[in-house]
């Protein structure tokens, strides 16, 4: 990691308004990211992965508020800073793939039109040159025939080339930080380590700082050189990728490894996680929001949520690691 | 292990794009609709008490040949025999009224939108035993309650509508329904894709457990690979409608033999791997009036030859057990 990181949250709490009362989504999530690195977000569904990237591109719902914390990007606080300052730097400095490209794509617009729109947007090259410079982007991401596909709309394309030309778009300006958001999700094994590889690929090209969110943990293990383990709105471990395999040091990292199916592991050795996640609604949660899951649980981890530094930008929040 | 289920040359092809015109038509001038071939010529057994896992790419007729074996499509050509009778005969639509409705059932992909949003859950799990048991009353409540004990369902949730079930408690009310009428071959597509992985372990340790305790076969439609290893006895694995190779799970996950089921296997995620990665180029090829003499995996194999192009190879044994429908099947140690 360089001296210097491409994004540095620090204590990040979002909190959504609800009838039901107001959901702490997130609390104290702090993450960096240096330049270059590809940095896995693992946990399961409802965990914050996705909420803390709208988070940090504020891009939250209307009914979320960040309610604490800073997002350091090159000298802007990104919870801090206006709409117009967002506008300029999201899909030019900060680009996201998002979850589903069927949705996230505009249907009625041909996809050269819609990575060249970007391009204009951002003034980084001239109008006339935008068309080219879409096939160009296209041919990037391994589209086979990109001039005539530029033509194409969403619809006319598979699952995995809507996910390319997502990507397309998202790296179109070049951007110095990208987080994808589960970007293969719903995609085959074949057409997922196709689209992971040239995510990598590309990453490594530009020295871009890419943040995976995924749940797939075997999937971040092949390609984060570090994982950060999110578990109820809380960041509960984070550590190197080899080392957060071999000695994972929170009970749930554990868990969620070994509930993960491997070729070497029989299905009764799959460990199961017993119970859910708290409810993020109920005026008094666990400090601990794993606690009420936890074997190892005792009274004093109801006191405040400790989050001990292990050297190496590694970290465990939990009283009694493993 | 005697055949429970034997699928003969199955053929499903779906017509395309508009039908030819009444005028085209009175002018002798339609031109034939081009056809979709979802599943080219499958032919496979499923043993008593076997667990056979279909896998392949979106796209490869899996859930197709999945739907066809649970009776919920027609077939265009080939025979499903299920216990001794060919059970592709019996058309689709009246198949619910047959009595072999009982005796096959299935688990959908996604079980919130398999699952009624206006039932209960003690509604759809007792729709079945009402419909083709006829049970009502006490009897009926104390089947439902038995099944949710066997799926590890809390019974106070049976009064419960699907919005306010969680998705694995989902995944069990549509696991008891397919039960319910203690079926002797149960299709699972998917079952877990749309689960995290805590619960995934549940879930699938609970399908073990019912298929010990219950004695049912399992057909296991799913595309992740490390699922079907753990679960099944038997792996299909199938590529634009065709079976490019099967045979015990164990040995094909060792030493696969065709060149895609070779790939499928690089193409799980693993930490610390080693040595470069097997990947496919290319699109596969058009599955619409595709040629018989091309090998469907032609374009995107690397060991691809003339030969490929111009006949397709036949499914045949390389070892015990193992069939392979390739011109240049891997060498596999006997």
């Amino acid at each position: 990691m360089s001296a210097v990181p491409v994004l540095a949250v620090a204590d990040l709490a979002v909190e959504f308004k609800t009838r039901a009362g107001i959901v702490k989504a997130l609390d104290g999530v702090s993450l960096t990211i240096g330049k270059g690195e590809m940095l896995g977000v693992v946990g399961e569904s409802g965990s914050g992965k996705s909420v803390s990237a709208y988070a940090i591109l504020g891009i939250l719902d209307a009914a979320g508020r960040v309610s604490r914390g800073t997002a350091m990007f090159g000298g802007t606080d990104l919870l801090k800073a206006d709409e117009p300052t967002l506008q300029d730097l999201r899909g030019r400095e900060l680009s996201m793939i998002f979850q589903n490209p069927r949705a996230a794509l505009n249907p009625i617009r041909r996809v050269g039109k819609q990575i060249a729109d970007v391009l204009i947007r951002h003034g980084s090259v001239p109008r006339s040159e935008a068309a080219g410079r879409a096939i160009e982007m296209l041919a990037k991401v391994k589209i086979p025939d990109p001039v005539r596909r530029a033509q194409a709309y969403p619809f006319e394309l598979s699952g995995g080339m809507c996910q390319r030309v997502m990507i397309a778009l998202a790296l179109s300006c070049k951007p110095t930080l990208l987080i994808a958001d589960e970007p293969t999700t719903g995609l085959d094994v074949t057409t997922q380590a196709a689209i992971m590889d040239l995510i990598a690929e590309l990453a490594e090209e530009q020295g871009m700082a890419t943040i995976v969110i995924t749940h797939d943990l075997g999937l971040a293990a092949e390609y984060c050189h570090r994982i950060a383990v999110m578990h109820a709105g809380h960041v509960v471990e984070t550590a190197p990728t080899r080392a957060l395999f071999a000695a994972p040091h929170h009970p749930y990292t554990h868990k969620l490894i070994a509930a993960t199916p491997r070729p070497e592991a029989s299905l009764r050795a799959l460990a199961a996680i017993p119970g859910g996640m708290p409810d993020l609604r109920a005026p008094k949660i666990p400090t601990c929001r794993f606690s009420p899951r936890c074997q190892r649980y005792t009274a004093d981890c109801d006191g405040p949520l400790p989050r001990i530094p292990l050297g190496d930008a590694a970290m465990v929040a939990c009283r009694h690691p493993l | 292990m005697t055949a429970l289920l034997e699928i003969e040359r199955l053929h499903r092809r779906f017509a395309i794009g508009a039908p030819p015109g009444m005028l085209a038509k009175a002018m002798k001038r339609a031109k034939p609709q081009p056809l979709l071939h979802a599943v080219d010529d499958v032919s496979f057994t499923v043993g008593k008490g076997e667990t056979v896992g279909l896998v392949g790419e979106s796209g490869c007729g899996k859930s197709t040949l999945a739907r066809l074996i649970a009776r919920l499509l027609d077939p265009t050509e080939g025979a499903i025999r299920f216990a001794g009778e060919d059970i592709g005969k019996i058309p689709a639509k009246g198949f619910g009224a047959s009595p072999w409705r009982a005796r096959i059932q299935m688990v959908f992909q996604d079980a919130q939108d398999s699952i009624n949003p206006r039932f209960t859950a003690f509604d759809t799990i007792a729709d079945p035993l009402r419909r083709l048991l006829k049970l009502a009353g006490q009897r009926l409540s104390l089947q439902v309650n038995t099944l949710a004990d066997q799926c590890g369902l809390p019974r106070e949730l049976l009064s419960r509508f699907p919005h306010q079930l969680s998705g694995g408690q989902k995944a069990r009310v549509g696991i008891a329904r397919a039960i319910a009428v203690q079926p002797e071959l149960l299709i699972l597509d998917e079952p877990t894709a749309a689960l995290d992985v805590s619960v995934q372990s549940v879930i699938l340790n609970l399908l073990v457990d019912l298929r010990e305790k219950l004695g049912m076969s399992y057909v296991f439609v799913s595309h992740d690979l490390n699922v079907v290893r753990l679960l099944c006895d038997r792996v299909v694995v199938m590529y634009l409608g065709r079976i490019v190779e099967q045979g015990p799970a164990a040995e094909v996950f060792a030493n696969p033999a065709h060149p895609y089921t070779k790939a499928l296997i690089a193409a799980i995620p693993e930490p610390d791997r080693q040595g470069p990665r097997v990947r496919l180029s290319g699109e596969p090829r058009s599955p619409i009036d595709p040629s018989p003499d091309i090998c469907r995996f032609h374009g995107r194999c690397p060991k691809g030859s003339d030969r490929c192009s111009q006949a397709m190879p036949p499914l045949a044994e390389v070892a015990p057990g193992r069939l392979v429908a390739c011109h240049f099947p891997e060498r596999i140690a006997a």
